[in-house]
C-alpha cells in the first residue's frame, strides 16, 4: 500500500473517532434531558390530584418482562457486535434482528401500557403526576422507537454495503444508544416504578 | 386542511403589522425575482446554500444575526417610542396586546437570533482558522445547525404577519403562557422558534467542542490555544450542557398546551414555580454563552493592538473556566421574590456575588495587558475601552441586585432592565462588533473603514448609556418592566431621554451601514495583501486573506502561545513548505437547506394545528437524515498541484507587499 492511501486511511479512522467522540457528547447532553425529566417526575410524584398513584396503576410483573425484554436486547447487541469483530456479517445481521424483535417488544408493552391507562381514564391529563409519567416513560420509548428504527437503516447498510469503515462506524454509535437506552430503562425502573411501589 | 389557520389570522387590522403583511411577501418575491434575473440562484444554491465552508457558513450566520438584530430594532424604537408618549391621558400609538408582542418579540430575538447567530458566526469564521484546522468536525452538520436556525428566524418574522406573537415575555410567564390564558398561536410561534433554534445551537455546541479538543494542529496543547478558542470551548460546554433543560422546559410547556398535560398549570397538582426554576437552569448558563465568547473576542483584540502577550494568560483561563462552572450555581436569583426559603435565597445571592471575582480578574488583565503596551488605537480598542467601563458598572448594579432584600426592592423594574442590558450590549455586543472588524479582513481581504467605524462607536458610547442610565433612576422610582401606558407625570421626561438615547443608536446603526458601503467602495485601498492586517498573533493571521477553501496548505506545527508571532519574531514565519501533498476535503451537501425546510414546514404546521403538515416535514427531516447517512462519498480530493499554484500566487502578493510589511 502506498503511502497516500495509507493517510486516507489514518484520517477516515480519525474521522470515525471524531464522530464517536461527538457521539458521546450528544449523549452526556441527552443525558441530561433525561435528570430534567427526572426532576420534574421527583417534583410531581405525590401530585395526584385526587386520581389514583403508582399503586393502583402499575403492574410489576408486566413491567418486569417489559423491562427484561430491553436488558436482554442489550446482550443480544453485544453479541452482534462481537460478531462485527471476528467481521461475521450474517450473523451480525441476525442478532440486529433479534435485538430489533426484543425492542420492539418492549415498545409494544410500553405502548399497550399507555393505551390501556388512557382508557381507564388514567391519561396524562388526568394529573401532573400522570403528565410527568408519560413524558418521562414516554420520551424513553421515543427513544428506543427511534433507535429501532435506526437499526433497520443500518441493516439495510449492512446488507447492501458490507461491513464497510462507514457501516462499522454507525454500528458502534448505534451501540452506544442502545446500551445508553437500556442505563436510563434501570434509572426509571427504579425510580418511577419499584420506588412508587413502596 | 389548514387547522386553525383562516383569512382572519392574517394581520390587517393594526397599521404597522399591515404593512409588514404587505411588506414583506413584496420583499421577498422581488428578491426571487431579482436574484432569477441575474441568474443567481444556481451561484447562491452551489456556492452558499449547500456549503460546508466553516467560513462561509460563519458569513451567513452573521448576516442572518444581523439582519435579525434590525428586526430587534425596530421592536425597541416602538416601546421607547410609546413610553416616550404613553402617559396620562395620551395612551400612545400601541395596544396593550400590540406592545407586549413587541417586548416578548424583542428579547427573544435580541438574545436568540440576533446575538447567538452572530457569535456562532465568528466561532466558525475563527475557531477552525485559530486552531490551524481545515474544517470543524462535522462539516454537514454545521450546515444543518444554520438551516436550524434559518427555518426558526423565519418562524419569528412569519408571526408578524400570521397570527400573533407570544405576550407572555421572550422568559415566558406560568401560568399565563398555558393554553387557558393564552389561547392563540403567539405562545406557540414563540416556544417552536425557541424548540428548532435549540436543536441547531446544541448540535453546534456538539460540533465545535468536539474540532477544539480533537482537531488542533500538532503541538497546540490546551494551555497554548487562543484565548478566544478558549472562551469557544467553555462556551461550547455550556452549551451542551444547558440547552437541554430549555428543550425539556420548552416541551413541557408544548405538552400542557398540546396534549392537556398539568406540568405549569395551576391545576390537577401543576406547579408554577417549577417552570421558572427549568427555564433559568438553561436561561442563566445563556448568560454567559453570548458573554463568554465576547470576552475572548477582548482578549485577542488587546493583546494584538497592544503588541503584548496577553497578561495574566493562566488567569484568564481559569477565570473563563470558573465562570463556566459557577454560571450553573445561581440560577435561582431570577427569581429571589418567588417565595423560597430565605437559606435558599442566600446561598444563591453569595454564589452570584462569587461570579464577580473571575470577571474581576479578567478586567484587570486586560488592563494590565494595555498597560505599558503599545496601543494602536484601531476601533476595535475603542470598543474595548468602552466595555470596560460600562461592563463594570453594570456588573456593580448585579452585585446591587445579587443582595435579596434588594432584589424584592427593584424586582422586575426597570432598574433590572437597565441592568441586564448594561450587561448585554457592552459585554457581548461591543464584542462582537469588535469581532467582526478585527476578522473582517481575514473574511474579506480588505479592512473596514475606520472612520466610519468610530463615528457609529460614538453614536454607541453616547447613545447607549443615554438610553440605559435613565432606566436605573427610574427604577428607583418605582416603574415596573413592560408597561405599555402610565399615570406618573414624573417619569416621563427620563423615559423621553431614554427615547433620545435610542435615537442616538439608530444613528450608530446607520454609521454602521455607512461604514460597510465605504469600506467596500475603498476596499482597494484598504487591502490586505499579507493576510496580517493587523500584525497579528495567532495561527489565522499566517494564512492569506480571504483563506483558501483548505485554509492550511500543510498544517502547522505550533511550538508555543501566540505561535504566529513567535515565528515573526524569529523570521521564520511566511516559510515555503518543501512540498505539497493533496488535500482531502468535505462536500457540498443539500441536507441542511432539506433539513431546515422541512423544519419551518412541521414548526409552522404545529403552530396553527396542521398535523398531516406536521407529519410530512417530520418523515422530511427524518427522510434526509437517513439519505445523509447513506453518503459514504462525503469528500473531494484537491491535488498537490492545485495546492501549489494557490500557494504560489499567495507567497507573490506576499513578496510585492513586502515593502509595505509591518515596521
Amino acid at each position: 500500500m502506498n503511502n497516500e492511501a495509507n493517510l486516507h486511511l489514518a484520517a477516515e479512522a480519525h474521522q470515525s473517532e471524531n464522530k464517536l467522540f461527538g457521539f458521546w457528547i450528544y449523549l452526556m447532553s441527552d443525558l441530561i434531558i433525561f435528570a430534567v425529566l427526572f426532576a420534574t417526575f421527583a417534583t410531581m410524584a405525590t401530585s395526584f390530584a385526587g386520581g389514583p398513584g403508582p399503586k393502583q396503576l402499575f403492574n410489576l410483573p408486566y413491567l418486569f418482562v417489559e423491562t427484561m425484554f430491553l436488558l436482554i436486547s442489550s446482550w443480544t447487541y453485544g453479541l452482534s457486535m462481537i460478531s462485527l469483530q471476528n467481521q461475521k456479517k450474517n450473523a451480525v445481521l441476525s442478532l440486529l434482528a433479534v435485538t430489533f424483535l426484543l425492542g420492539l417488544g418492549f415498545v409494544v408493552m410500553e405502548v399497550t401500557e399507555f393505551h390501556q391507562l388512557i382508557l381507564d381514564g388514567n391519561g396524562p391529563d388526568r394529573s401532573s403526576f400522570l403528565s410527568a409519567f408519560f413524558t418521562l416513560v414516554g420520551t424513553h420509548g421515543l427513544h428506543v422507537s427511534f433507535g429501532l428504527l435506526w437499526m433497520v437503516v443500518l441493516m439495510v447498510q449492512v446488507a447492501k454495503k458490507g461491513l464497510t469503515a462507514g457501516v462499522r462506524s454507525r454500528l458502534m454509535r448505534l451501540s452506544l444508544f442502545w446500551h445508553f437506552l437500556d442505563v436510563i430503562w434501570v434509572g426509571v425502573f427504579t425510580f418511577v416504578y419499584l420506588l412508587g411501589m413502596v | 386542511m389548514f387547522g386553525r389557520l383562516t383569512w382572519d389570522s392574517i394581520q390587517t387590522h393594526d397599521p404597522f403589522l399591515f404593512m409588514a403583511t404587505i411588506g414583506m411577501p413584496i420583499v421577498v418575491i422581488a428578491l426571487i425575482v431579482v436574484l432569477a434575473y441575474f441568474k443567481k440562484w444556481g451561484y447562491l444554491w452551489r456556492e452558499w446554500f449547500t456549503t460546508v465552508d466553516h467560513k462561509k457558513i460563519g458569513f451567513m450566520y452573521i448576516v442572518l444575526g444581523l439582519v435579525m438584530m434590525l428586526r430587534g430594532f425596530v421592536d425597541a424604537i416602538m416601546m421607547r417610542a410609546q413610553q416616550a408618549v404613553a402617559e396620562g391621558a395620551n395612551h400612545g400609538y400601541l395596544t396593550a396586546d400590540h406592545f407586549s408582542q413587541i417586548f416578548s418579540a424583542h428579547g427573544t430575538i435580541m438574545i436568540i437570533f440576533a446575538a447567538m447567530p452572530i457569535f456562532i458566526g465568528l466561532m466558525n469564521i475563527a475557531v477552525p482558522l485559530q486552531i490551524g484546522a481545515r474544517d470543524v468536525a462535522f462539516p454537514a452538520l454545521n450546515s444543518v445547525s444554520l438551516w436550524l436556525t434559518i427555518a426558526a428566524s423565519l418562524l419569528v418574522m412569519v408571526s408578524l404577519s400570521i397570527g400573533d406573537f407570544s405576550t407572555a415575555g421572550w422568559t415566558g410567564i406560568a401560568p399565563y403562557f398555558e393554553k387557558q390564558y393564552s389561547p392563540d398561536s403567539g405562545v406557540d410561534y414563540w416556544t417552536w422558534a425557541l424548540q428548532l433554534s435549540g436543536v441547531g445551537t446544541t448540535l453546534t455546541g456538539i460540533n465545535f467542542f468536539v474540532t477544539i479538543i480533537k482537531m488542533r494542529a500538532p503541538g497546540l496543547k490546551l494551555m497554548r490555544m487562543p484565548l478566544f478558542t478558549w472562551t469557544a470551548l467553555t462556551t461550547n460546554a455550556l452549551i451542551v450542557l444547558s440547552f437541554p433543560a430549555l428543550t425539556v422546559a420548552l416541551l413541557l410547556l408544548t405538552l400542557d398546551r398540546y396534549l392537556g398535560m398539568n406540568f405549569f398549570t395551576n391545576l390537577l397538582g401543576g406547579n408554577v414555580m417549577l417552570y421558572n426554576n427549568i427555564f433559568w437552569m438553561w436561561g442563566h448558563p445563556e448568560v454567559y454563552i453570548v458573554i463568554l465568547p465576547a470576552f475572548g473576542i477582548f482578549s485577542e483584540v488587546v493583546a494584538t493592538f497592544s503588541r503584548k502577550q496577553i497578561f495574566g494568560y493562566h488567569s484568564l483561563v481559569y477565570a473563563t473556566a470558573v465562570i463556566m462552572i459557577l454560571s450553573f450555581t445561581v440560577w435561582l436569583h431570577h427569581f429571589f421574590t418567588m417565595g423560597n426559603s430565605v437559606d435558599v435565597n442566600i446561598a444563591f445571592g453569595i454564589a452570584t456575588m462569587l461570579i464577580a471575582i473571575p470577571t474581576g480578574v479578567k478586567v484587570f488583565d486586560w488592563l494590565f495587558t494595555m498597560y505599558r503596551g503599545k496601543i494602536n488605537f484601531s476601533t476595535p480598542m475603542y470598543w474595548l475601552v468602552a466595555f470596560l467601563v460600562m461592563f463594570v458598572i453594570g456588573g456593580m448594579t448585579g452585585v446591587l441586585m445579587a443582595i435579596p432584600p434588594i432584589d424584592y426592592l427593584v424586582h422586575n423594574s426597570v432598574f433590572l432592565v437597565a441592568h441586564f442590558h448594561n450587561m448585554l450590549i457592552p459585554g457581548a455586543l461591543f464584542g462582537y462588533f469588535a469581532g467582526l472588524i478585527y476578522w473582517f479582513p481575514k473574511i474579506f481581504g480588505f479592512k473596514l473603514d475606520e472612520r466610519w467605524g468610530k463615528v457609529s462607536f460614538w453614536g454607541w458610547a453616547i447613545g447607549f448609556p443615554t438610553a440605559f442610565f435613565p432606566l436605573y433612576v427610574l427604577g428607583f422610582m418605582g416603574m415596573p418592566r413592560r408597561m405599555y401606558h402610565y399615570d406618573n407625570p414624573a417619569w416621563q421626561p427620563l423615559l423621553i431621554v431614554a427615547g433620545i438615547g435610542t435615537a442616538i443608536i439608530a444613528g450608530a446603526f446607520v454609521a454602521m451601514a455607512i461604514q460597510a458601503y465605504v469600506s467596500v467602495r475603498n476596499r482597494k485601498k484598504n487591502v490586505d495583501l499579507t493576510g496580517d492586517p493587523w500584525n497579528g498573533r495567532t495561527l489565522e493571521w499566517s494564512i492569506p486573506s480571504p483563506p483558501p477553501v483548505y485554509n492550511f496548505a500543510v498544517i502547522p506545527t505550533v511550538e508555543g502561545r501566540d505561535s504566529f508571532w513567535a515565528e515573526k519574531e524569529k523570521g521564520t514565519a511566511y516559510k515555503r513548505p518543501e512540498k505539497y501533498s493533496d488535500i482531502h476535503m468535505p462536500k457540498n451537501v443539500p441536507y441542511g437547506v432539506w433539513i431546515g425546510i422541512a423544519a419551518f414546514f412541521f414548526g409552522f404546521a404545529m403552530i396553527w394545528y396542521m398535523w398531516w403538515l406536521a407529519i410530512l416535514g417530520l418523515v422530511g427531516a427524518i427522510t434526509t437524515v437517513i439519505i445523509a447517512a447513506n453518503n459514504d462519498e462525503n469528500e473531494y480530493v484537491i491535488p498537490a498541484e492545485e495546492v501549489k499554484k494557490i500557494e504560489d500566487a499567495h507567497y507573490e502578493r506576499l513578496a510585492a507587499a513586502g515593502g509595505k510589511q509591518h515596521e
